[in-house]
């Protein structure tokens, strides 16, 4: 039976959502390293699309995110929700990476998987809001593009044989005031609204299952597994006590596992620099104070109507 | 060419235009796209060049909008008409765009940060390999010096980020076309000049089952409309919220939808149209499009009422051009407070009441003429 690829594109991100007291510094302005770091909200939702995908058809869904390897978090996160396998780039390389340069090391990582049927990532992180990385991706694989998708409507599988140009994915996309319905081949990529679906927890048997990843899972840039025809019994880790422990594990690359030009990674490959970042800090107030009572609203009512702004 | 494939520095190469990428559905063109064009020309006098506009799409309207354009401060229209064309799609726009920028190499292209914008000019920044700054407030022109080279009259693209906690200024020194997407109602719309001179310049579009050389013009194969649109259902804009007198917007100190029922209580009292953050357009209180800030609508009414509104650097971004604002919020170190003219701090749930009853006995602690209850603000 064929099975659907769908790769899903992740980011952990600082919690920029909740600013707690905690996080704001004495001037006004806000430590960012103090904010919590969590998976960027709207990549749950793709990959919640990818799992209800995995649900009614036999698909393989992976996991790829870019980032320090603390973020290897949010790829537990995902294991635990259900994915099959989950890669994290990371590398000094990748550091300093606008939206181009992201794109380029996440479609070449697509491409390392045997490329896919589908990629499904959030329509933006919170962090930066800015919708670029899937479009850009998109763009670099070579793949049509579905942006802003609030529902998947119809999907037919690629058929067996995994003939190119078969399969297609019909979506529908939040425009202004209203809906566009549109029909895709695949592969395609889909960014994934909020308006999706409501993400699935993490599963306490999935979680018992991959417990045993944080320990060891994480050597030096594995590159092990490279081939996507591997079977998954050679991936297993292999736990403490010599047995196997799950059938995932946490895949590492760097530039060179991507083979990658450096020129177009990171901070050199990215077109953009950030010139100056100023701290928004809260002004003294100046507005005119006014008592929340009946005397101290009626006066003010009084003045705006006076004014001719109310009225 | 060398320019666009990235890299390559292009210090000097400052004679060339500024062009907006003109966003029209059926006929109409978005009121983005005319507010960009304002920005453009300022852009453009200060640099000494012209403004270009790309209009792409199909039908009799087209001529009218290209019309218009010169009206409103386009020096050439580049007027791109194909029956294939008549629909946004991303493939065979992007590439009437990116075959468009390498032949006429354009400094600067904005685009609107719809989600047509959004969703087509990254796709062009990608497939040109060059910069793209997201959801801009602001662009200016300025320089920069890095690594001890000056670099004169770059684009200054300025947007919050982070939550909206920090403004960014961001900069694209080597590469060109510079690019960034700007929200709806931040630039102000330029007024038509009929007199104006511009040129409209036919693009011809070749449709061919595979990419193919031609002599002029843009090439579109067959691999371009993978994608189709089986179906575009817009509404009407039910919220009239830009062309409001007045707005009362309720965030999340409001609590609940229930608690938006005093919020439309007091718009209706006032005649004004209800406004929401995002905050409380993702609680599901409220429909988006009543949603005000950086990612909703930006409004200049001659007042607005925020009620239960912390006032992050998003929303102050679509509403702080207001003439006059009054917050309401229990947190005296609410942000909102620092671009309001009055506040008052306390609890809306009593506040809100206080306010329609001194409305409809017109501020009365004295003040008995009837005033006429003129709620023409645009009810919602």
């Amino acid at each position: 039976m064929p099975q659907l690829r769908i790769v899903v594109l992740v980011k952990q991100v600082p919690d920029t959502a909740n600013v707690t007291g905690e996080a704001m510094k004495e001037d006004g302005t806000i430590n960012r390293a103090a904010l919590p770091a969590v998976f960027n909200p709207e990549d749950l939702n793709a990959l919640e699309e990818a799992l209800k995908l995995k649900d009614r058809y036999a698909a393989r869904v992976s996991v790829v995110t870019m980032g320090p390897p603390a973020a290897v978090q949010v790829l537990r996160e995902s294991l635990y929700r259900g994915a099959d396998e989950v890669i994290l780039l990371t590398d000094r390389a990748f550091a300093g990476a606008d939206t181009l340069a992201t794109s380029y090391a996440l479609s070449l990582a697509v491409e390392k998987l045997g490329g896919a049927d589908l990629v499904l990532c959030g329509r933006q992180a919170i962090d930066g809001d800015t919708a670029q990385v899937g479009p850009q991706t998109a763009e670099k694989l070579g793949y049509p593009q579905i942006t802003c998708v609030s529902r998947i409507d119809a999907l037919s599988a690629p058929a067996a044989g995994g003939e190119a140009g078969s399969g297609a994915i019909t979506a529908t996309r939040s425009i202004e005031g209203g809906f566009e319905t549109l029909t895709s081949p695949l592969p395609c990529l889909l960014t994934v609204t909020g308006e999706a679906n409501d993400p699935r927890p993490a599963s306490v048997k999935l979680v018992m299952t991959y417990k045993g990843i944080d320990a060891e899972a994480m050597p030096d840039y594995d590159d092990s597994y490279l081939d996507p025809e591997h079977d998954e019994a050679e991936v297993c880790m292999i736990g403490r006590d010599g047995k196997p422990v799950c059938r995932a594990k946490v895949v590492q690359w760097d530039h060179e596992a991507l083979a990658a030009d450096r020129e177009a990674l990171g901070l050199r490959g990215s077109p953009t620099r950030v010139k100056e970042i100023e701290s928004v800090v809260l002004a003294q107030s100046e507005a005119r104070m006014v008592e929340p009572d009946e005397a101290g609203i009626a006066e003010l009512v009084h003045e705006l109507i006076e004014e001719h702004i109310l009225g | 060419m060398a320019s666009l494939d990235g890299g390559a520095p292009v210090n000097g190469a400052m004679r060339n235009d500024v062009w907006v990428v003109v966003e029209q559905h059926d006929g109409v063109t978005a009121e983005v796209s005319l507010e960009l064009l304002g920005r453009a020309r300022e852009l453009a006098d200060q640099l000494g060049v012209q403004v270009g506009a790309v209009l792409i799409g199909a039908g009799d309207a087209l001529k009218r909008i290209a019309t218009d354009l010169v009206a409103r401060g386009a020096d050439t229209v580049y007027f791109v008409a194909h029956t294939d064309l008549a629909h946004y799609l991303a493939q065979p726009y992007t590439e009437v765009v990116t075959s468009l920028i390498r032949e006429h190499e354009p400094q600067i292209v904005l685009y609107g940060a719809s989600t047509t914008g959004r969703d087509l000019a990254p796709r062009v920044a990608s497939a040109l390999r060059t910069g793209l700054t997201a959801d801009c407030t602001d662009l200016r022109i300025g320089d920069h010096s890095l690594k001890g080279e000056e670099y004169k009259d770059l684009l200054y693209q300025i947007r919050p980020a982070f939550g909206g906690n920090i403004i960014a200024t961001i900069i694209s020194p080597l590469h060109r076309p510079q690019m960034a997407t700007v929200r709806e109602g931040v630039m102000v719309m330029p007024e038509q000049d009929r007199r104006r001179d511009g040129r409209i310049v036919a693009v011809p579009v070749t449709r061919a089952k595979e990419r193919i050389a031609v002599r002029a013009g843009v090439v579109l194969s067959d691999e371009d409309f993978a994608v189709t649109l089986v179906k575009r259902v817009q509404e009407e804009k039910r919220v009239d919220l830009k062309g409001a007198r007045i707005v009362v917007a309720g965030g999340v100190g409001v609590g609940s939808r229930e608690g938006f029922a005093l919020v439309e209580e007091l718009a209706r009292t006032v005649g004004g149209v209800v406004g929401a953050s995002r905050a409380a357009v993702d609680a599901g209180w409220i429909a988006q499009d009543h949603q005000i800030g950086q990612t909703g609508t930006t409004v200049r009414p001659k007042l607005y009422i925020a009620c239960g509104i912390s006032g992050s650097v998003q929303h102050r971004a679509g509403m702080d051009q207001s003439a006059r604002i009054l917050a309401i919020n229990d947190d005296p170190l609410a942000p909102i407070f620092s671009v309001a003219h009055y506040g008052v701090v306390g609890d809306l749930h009593k506040v809100i009441p206080l306010l329609i009853q001194a409305y409809k006995t017109k501020g009365a602690g004295g003040a008995a003429a009837p005033a006429p209850a003129a709620a023409d603000g645009g009810a919602s």
